[in-house]
C-alpha cells in the first residue's frame, strides 16, 4: 500500500469518527420514554393545597414566561431527594407549580414545612387524573412548560439532578 | 480582586503563548545555534502568569470569596481548609485551570531540563507546547472562566459535593494531570523530533524520563481513583468499567508499551516510527479523555457539566492537534533512518514487541467498550451500555498467553538469546506453582474453567519475578514494577475468586450468620459533626475464636443535602470486611450489605510497587546500564 493511501485512508477515518463524535455532542441526552402531549390543556380545575381555593390552572402560569411543573408526593422517596434541587431552583427566581399526587393534605404540608416550599402555588391531585392530563406516569416527573404556546418543552422522568439544574435554567432562558 | 488578577494574567499567558509560536516557529525555519534567551524569559513570565492565577484561585477558595462564580458554586464557609483548598480542582472551571498550570509547569522544567540538546528540536517542542497550551488558554477563556463574577455577592455558597470530600479523591485530580500533561511533553517532543530527525538513541533516552514520569504520576492517579470508589463510594469493588476509569486507563497501556519501545529505541536504535507512533496516540488518548469527561458525551458520576459548545471546543482542537501529528508524520517519515537491522525471534525485541501486540490489544478493547455505545446511539439512537461482562470476557481470556510471555521475556538477552538447555529451576517453580494452586482451588466452588490456568500461571510468574530479585541481570527497577504487576494480577484473581457478600434489611439487635460469622447491629448513634450529621452504627461480627466491631456511617450533608454512606472497613493482610448501610425509611430498618474480599490490600500495595519502579528508575542514574 503506498503511503498516499494510507494516509488518505487515515484521515478519512479520522473524519468519519469526527463527525459522528460531533453528532454525539448533539444527541439529546433528555429521555423520555413516550412522545411528549404537545398542548397542555388549560382548561382543566383543580384545588390549591393551603387554601382549599378552586381555581383555573391557566390562572398559575405566566403567559409571558415559561414554567416549571413538579409532580410531587411525600411518600415517594426520591422526590426528597430532589427537593434540594427544586429549592435551588426557587433561588434562582424560577416560577414552580407544584402537583401534589395521591396524597395526604395533611402529609404534604408537613413535608413543605420541615423541607421548604419551592413551590409558588401547589394544586392537589388526590386520584391521579390531573398528571395523567400532562402525560406523566409516576412522581417524581418534571415539566418545562412555555407559557406563550402551552407546549411542553421538556419533560424529566425520575428524580431532577444537579446537572438538571443547569439545563432547566438554560432552557428557560431560550423559551422565556 | 483575586478574580481581575486571576483573569488577566490569564490573557497575558496568552500573549506571551502568540508571542513565543510565532517566535518558534520562525527561528526553528533559521539557523540559529542558540536559544534566544528570550524564550526562558517569556515562558519564565507565562509560567509566572498562569501560576498567579491557579493560586488566586486556590486563594479565592481558601478566603470563601462567594463573588466567584466558580467558588459560590463549589464552596462554602464551613467546609474544612483542606477540602476548600482541594476544591479548586473538584470543578470544570478549576480543573482545567489546574490542566493548564501543569502544562506550562512542565513546558518549563523541560526547558531547564534539555540543554544539551538540538536547538531547532528544542524550538520545535516550545512550538507544539505552546499549540496546546494556548488552545487550552482559549477553551478557559471562552468557555470555562473560572473568574466569572457574581453580583450582588452571596453571602454563603452552594457547596461541595460531599462525595468529593475525600482524601484520596483531593489529590487523585492533580497526580492524574501530572501524567496526562507529561504525555504532552512526549507529544511535542516527538513530533520536534521526527521534524528536526534527531530520533535514535540519544534522543530516547532524554525523553525516556518523561516517559517514565508521566507513567508514574498515571498508575499512581488511577490506583488513587480506585482507593476513592472503593473507600468512599462504597460500591465495594476497585474497578467498575467506568467510562471516566477506562479513559485513564486507556492512556496507560499505550504509555506502558510506549515505557518498553522506548529502552529498544534506546538500546537497538530501532522501533522508530512506532515510538513515534505510540507518543502521538499516548497524547491524543489523554485528551480524548478530557473530551469524554468534559464534553458531557458520557453519562457518568465524573460528568461535570453538560455544556456542547465546550464538547465541540475540546472536540474540534483534539482533531486539529491529531490532524496536525498526522501531517507531520507523513511528511518527515522519510527523515527516518532505519539500518535495516535483523530481527531474531527469541530476542528481548520480539518480547517487548509482544508485549506491545497486548497492550494494543487491551487498549482496543477497552476502547471498543468505551466508545461504541457512542458510535451506536448517533447511528441508529439505541442505547446500550457496556458492562464487566464485555471486559472480562474480551480480556481474560488472554491474559493466559500474556502471563506465558510476562514469564520468560524480560529475561531474554537483546539482539539474540539461545534456547536454554532445560532449565530445572523453572520446572520446580511450575511445579510449586501447580501445587498453590490445587491447595487454593480446592477451597472454592467456583469451577470456572479458565480459572485453573490464570491461577496457577499468575502464582507461577509471581514466583518467577521473585526468582528474577536474585538471578536476573535486568535493573531493580524494572524488577520491583514487574513483581509489583504479578503481585497484583494474583490478587485481582484470588479476589475475584473468593469474594462474597450478603445484603439484608437489619434493625437495631438483628442478627445473620455468614460465612460461619454472626453479624450483629447493635446500635446506632445520631451525632452532629461540622458540616453534616451523622448516624454511626455499631456491628460486631463474631467467629468461633475473635470477634471485631465495624461502624459504618451515613451522613447527611446539610449543604447541599446530600446523604453519604462510609463503609467501614476492616482491613488485614488477608481480607478486607467491608460494610455499608443505608437508611430504609422511619420504620427502624437498615439495609445492610456486607463484603468479605480477600487480598484486598495487596492490589493497593502491588500498584504502589508497580509505581515505585517507575520512580526508583528516574532518580537512579545508573539505570542506563541495563
Amino acid at each position: 500500500m503506498s503511503k498516499n493511501i494510507k494516509f488518505l485512508g487515515l484521515l478519512l477515518t479520522l473524519i468519519i469518527i469526527f463527525i459522528i463524535l460531533l453528532k454525539g455532542l448533539n444527541v439529546s441526552k433528555d429521555y423520555s420514554n413516550e412522545k411528549l402531549k404537545s398542548k397542555i390543556d388549560f382548561s382543566l380545575n383543580a384545588k390549591k393545597l393551603f387554601s382549599d381555593e378552586i381555581i383555573n390552572i391557566s390562572d398559575l402560569f405566566d403567559k409571558n414566561s415559561s414554567s416549571v411543573v413538579n409532580i410531587w408526593a411525600s411518600w415517594c422517596a426520591p422526590c426528597r431527594e430532589e427537593h434540594q434541587f427544586l429549592m435551588k431552583l426557587k433561588d434562582m427566581n424560577i416560577n414552580i407549580i407544584g402537583i401534589n399526587y395521591k396524597d395526604s393534605p395533611k402529609n404534604a404540608k408537613i413535608f413543605l414545612s420541615s423541607l421548604g416550599n419551592p413551590y409558588s402555588e401547589v394544586i392537589i391531585d388526590n386520584d391521579g387524573t390531573k398528571s395523567i392530563e400532562f402525560g406523566a406516569i409516576g412522581v417524581p416527573e418534571t415539566f418545562i412548560i412555555s407559557g406563550k404556546t402551552n407546549e411542553i418543552i421538556k419533560k424529566y422522568i425520575g428524580p431532577l439532578t444537579r446537572e438538571n439544574l443547569i439545563e432547566i435554567k438554560n432552557l428557560l432562558k431560550k423559551n422565556a | 480582586m483575586s478574580n481581575y488578577l486571576g483573569n488577566y494574567s490569564l490573557y497575558i499567558a496568552l500573549i506571551a503563548s502568540v508571542y513565543l509560536i510565532f517566535k518558534s516557529y520562525l527561528d526553528a525555519n533559521s539557523e540559529n545555534k542558540y536559544l534566544d534567551k528570550n524564550f526562558i524569559l517569556i515562558t519564565s513570565i507565562q509560567t509566572i502568569m498562569i501560576t498567579v492565577s491557579f493560586f488566586s484561585l486556590v486563594a479565592a477558595f481558601v478566603i470563601s470569596d462567594f463573588s466567584n462564580e466558580t467558588v459560590f458554586n463549589n464552596s462554602h464557609t464551613l467546609k474544612p481548609l483542606f477540602y476548600k483548598v482541594s476544591g479548586t480542582w473538584g470543578n470544570h472551571e478549576g480543573s482545567l485551570l489546574l490542566w493548564l498550570f501543569v502544562l506550562s509547569i512542565f513546558l518549563f522544567i523541560f526547558l531547564l531540563n534539555s540543554r544539551s540538546q538540538d536547538t531547532k528540536y528544542k524550538l520545535l517542542t516550545i512550538l507544539f507546547q505552546q499549540v496546546i497550551i494556548s488552545g487550552f488558554l482559549v477553551f478557559i477563556l471562552l468557555t470555562s472562566n473560572p473568574f466569572k463574577t457574581l453580583y450582588p455577592i452571596p453571602s454563603e455558597g452552594l457547596g461541595l459535593n460531599p462525595i468529593l470530600q475525600d482524601p484520596a479523591l483531593a489529590i487523585h485530580p492533580p497526580i492524574l494531570y501530572l501524567g496526562y500533561v507529561g504525555t504532552s511533553i512526549i507529544f511535542s517532543a516527538s513530533l520536534a523530533s521526527m521534524i528536526s530527525g534527531n530520533i535514535g538513541d540519544k534522543w530516547a533516552r532524554h525523553i525516556k524520563k518523561w516517559v517514565l514520569v508521566s507513567w508514574v504520576f498515571l498508575t499512581i492517579g488511577i490506583l488513587l481513583g480506585s482507593i476513592w470508589a472503593y473507600y468512599e463510594l462504597g460500591w465495594g469493588g476497585f474497578w467498575f468499567w467506568d467510562p471516566v476509569e477506562n479513559v485513564s486507563l486507556m492512556p496507560w497501556f499505550c504509555l506502558t508499551a510506549l515505557l518498553h519501545t522506548v529502552i529498544v529505541l534506546q538500546k537497538r536504535n530501532s522501533f522508530k516510527e512506532w515510538t513515534i507512533i505510540l507518543s502521538i496516540t499516548t497524547f491524543s488518548l489523554s485528551m480524548s479523555g478530557t473530551f469524554l469527561v468534559r464534553s458531557g458525551i458520557l453519562n457518568s458520576i465524573h460528568t461535570f457539566a453538560n455544556d456542547p459548545s465546550r464538547g465541540l471546543f475540546i472536540l474540534s482542537f483534539l482533531f486539529i492537534l491529531i490532524l496536525m501529528s498526522i501531517l507531520i508524520f507523513f511528511f518527515n517519515q522519510n527523515k527516518i533512518s532505519n539500518a535495516a537491522k535483523e530481527n531474531f525471534i527469541l530476542s528481548k525485541e520480539t518480547a517487548i514487541l509482544v508485549n506491545n501486540w497486548f497492550m494494543m490489544f487491551f487498549l482496543s478493547v477497552v476502547l471498543v467498550g468505551t466508545i461504541y455505545p457512542i458510535f451506536l446511539e448517533v447511528l441508529n439512537g439505541s442505547k446500550i451500555s457496556v458492562g464487566p461482562p464485555f471486559y472480562h470476557n474480551l480480556l481474560i481470556p488472554f491474559l493466559i498467553p500474556f502471563l506465558i510471555f510476562m514469564s520468560f521475556g524480560p529475561s531474554l538477552k537483546w539482539i539474540k538469546d539461545k534456547l536454554k538447555k532445560f532449565n530445572y529451576n523453572i520446572l520446580i517453580i511450575f511445579l510449586v506453582s501447580l501445587l498453590i494452586s490445587y491447595v487454593i482451588l480446592t477451597k472454592t466452588e467456583n469451577s470456572f474453567l479458565l480459572s485453573i490456568p490464570l491461577i496457577v500461571l499468575s502464582i507461577y510468574l509471581l514466583l518467577v519475578t521473585i526468582k528474577d530479585f536474585f538471578v536476573s541481570r535486568s535493573s531493580i527497577s524494572q524488577k520491583i514494577s514487574h513483581f509489583g504487576f504479578s503481585l497484583l494480577i494474583t490478587s485481582i484473581l484470588l479476589n475475584g475468586l473468593f469474594s462474597n457478600e450478603f445484603n439484608s434489611n437489619m434493625k437495631v439487635g438483628d442478627e445473620r450468620i455468614f460465612n460461619e460469622n454472626v453479624v450483629k447491629l447493635k446500635e446506632v448513634n445520631v451525632t452532629d459533626v461540622d458540616n453534616y450529621k451523622s448516624l454511626k452504627a455499631s456491628f460486631e461480627v463474631t467467629n468461633k475464636n475473635s470477634s471485631f466491631a465495624l461502624y459504618p456511617e451515613v451522613r447527611i450533608y446539610q449543604q447541599p443535602l446530600t446523604i453519604t454512606s462510609e463503609a467501614d472497613i476492616k482491613t488485614t493482610l488477608f481480607s478486607d470486611n467491608f460494610l455499608v448501610f443505608n437508611i430504609l425509611k422511619d420504620d427502624g430498618y437498615y439495609n445492610v450489605r456486607y463484603q468479605y474480599k480477600p487480598l484486598m490490600i495487596w492490589i493497593w500495595i502491588s500498584t504502589i510497587f508497580i509505581g515505585f519502579g517507575g520512580l526508583l528508575s528516574v532518580i537512579r542514574k545508573n539505570e542506563q546500564k541495563y
